[in-house]
């Protein structure tokens, strides 16, 4: 299994000289399945240059997860290449509603006066999946979707695939209401999907001092990112889902604060940045930003 | 893959909401066992949640004596906690209980059941608070 990320800023989309090194767009990661499942996380803006890659490939079914509706994890699928090409096949899983299904819900974004076109005028095969409560197989990988504790119906994800593991959590607050100390992992959210995982992706929108500002908005300060990480017994923690507002120098100091928190044990945490390459089969590497 | 006994996250949203509030709140699985349940509430039932721990329905109901206010005993079923879990609808009623120390309580109980999409059932929050004297 391997990983790409394609955007990780979160929020809104923020590009400009101050965020060329991580980068803009917003959530989407490439993974790579052995068996050559393309599967694709969330529908930021960064699944536009994606989708120009998987047009270059040999035709074969796309499967994109997305862990909610929120803006910025959907605003980039009405730009994916394949999503415009007659007889692809591509596959939509989403967290379940109490109320719309997922294709309505995704239409309400893909329709007038938000978008020019209709989701019903998608010449692409469109096939809708709410994620299943229980694990399920995807090409050669199994998959767990959970509840996270965020705004709305969103989830987070866990891949397995030959023994190595993904959790993929980018909108999550696990400490909403409590702070880390003392929190048992029966009771943290998000735990069970990234208990003892190869690598973790985790969001980290804040610093410590901003998230006070920010408490029940859907997010995590890095300590809270940290703390979970370690309940969890991750191997590596790689920091996600940056703040529009925070620079790329702003961002390295971030970094510096997780290492610091992290302590000199095991992996050091890493922001994700646009191009980063998890190699899950091999060892975990990882190359900073330019 | 791995599986440590995880909550559901409705169940874990209840627990942060009730350890936030003043209000007395008991938090039930789908199993009807009490998993959680707040200061306010500790003050009143005369018990650390810390120090008891999960209480199985058959642990919890002895560790409460539960009567009508006259008196008469109120099986689980006839409880809100009991109608909620069962009917999975809200219940109300007033009710006395005894605590371990033999104090007694008339209480007020709200319940109401958590309920998810199409048939997915999490358990049930009671909220609490005692009668006051006319």
């Amino acid at each position: 299994m391997k990983a790409k990320v394609w955007g990780c800023r979160g929020s809104l989309a923020s590009p400009g000289p101050e965020t060329v090194a991580f980068g803009g767009n917003t959530s989407c990661v490439q993974l790579e399945l052995a068996d050559g499942t393309p599967v694709v996380l969330d529908a930021g803006t960064g699944i536009r240059l994606l989708g120009l890659e998987l047009a270059r490939l040999p035709r074969r079914p796309i499967h994109v997860i997305l862990t909610h509706l929120h803006l910025d994890h959907l605003e980039g699928l009405g730009f994916f290449v394949p999503l415009w090409e007659p007889g692809v096949e591509i596959h939509l899983w989403g967290p379940a509603s109490p109320v719309d299904t997922l294709q309505e819900r995704i239409a309400k974004y893909l329709s007038p006066p938000l978008f020019p076109v209709q989701l019903s005028e998608v010449p692409s095969n469109l096939v809708f999946h709410d994620l299943p409560d229980e694990d399920f197989a995807l090409g050669s990988a199994r998959v767990r979707a959970e509840p996270v504790s965020h705004r709305g119906p969103t989830v987070g994800l866990r891949f397995e695939e030959h023994g190595r593991t993904l959790a993929y959590i980018p909108d999550h607050e696990p400490y909403l209401g409590a702070g880390p100390d003392g929190v048992d992992p029966e009771w943290l959210s998000g735990f069970s999907l990234a208990e003892g995982v190869t690598v973790l992706m985790h969001d980290a929108q804040y610093f410590e001092h901003e998230y006070p500002n920010h408490v029940g908005w859907g997010h995590s300060s890095v300590n809270h990112a940290v703390s979970f990480a370690q309940a969890s017994e991750v191997r590596k923690l790689v920091l996600f889902h940056h703040d529009p507002l925070h620079s790329d120098d702003q961002l390295r100091a971030l970094e510096t604060r997780a290492r610091a928190l992290w302590g000199p044990n095991g992996h050091a945490p890493e922001l994700a940045y646009e191009g980063m390459k998890l190699a899950l089969d091999t060892e975990v590497e990882a190359h900073s930003p330019a | 893959m791995a599986q440590t006994a995880h909550k559901s996250l409705p169940l874990i949203l209840a627990r942060e909401f009730a350890s936030n509030i003043a209000t007395p709140v008991t938090v039930f699985d789908e199993f009807e066992r009490l998993v959680f349940f707040n200061e306010p509430a500790e003050q009143i039932l005369g018990q650390k949640h810390a120090e008891v721990g999960e209480l199985a329905p058959h642990e919890w109901t002895r560790l409460f004596l539960v009567e009508r206010l006259d008196g008469d005993p109120l099986g689980l079923d006839e409880m809100p906690v009991g109608i909620a879990h069962r009917d999975r609808c809200p219940a109300h009623d007033t009710l006395s209980f005894t605590t371990q120390d033999g104090s007694r309580h008339e209480i007020e109980v709200t319940a109401f059941p958590l309920l998810g999409r199409e048939d997915d059932y999490y358990g049930v929050v009671a909220i609490f608070w005692e009668l006051r004297g006319e």
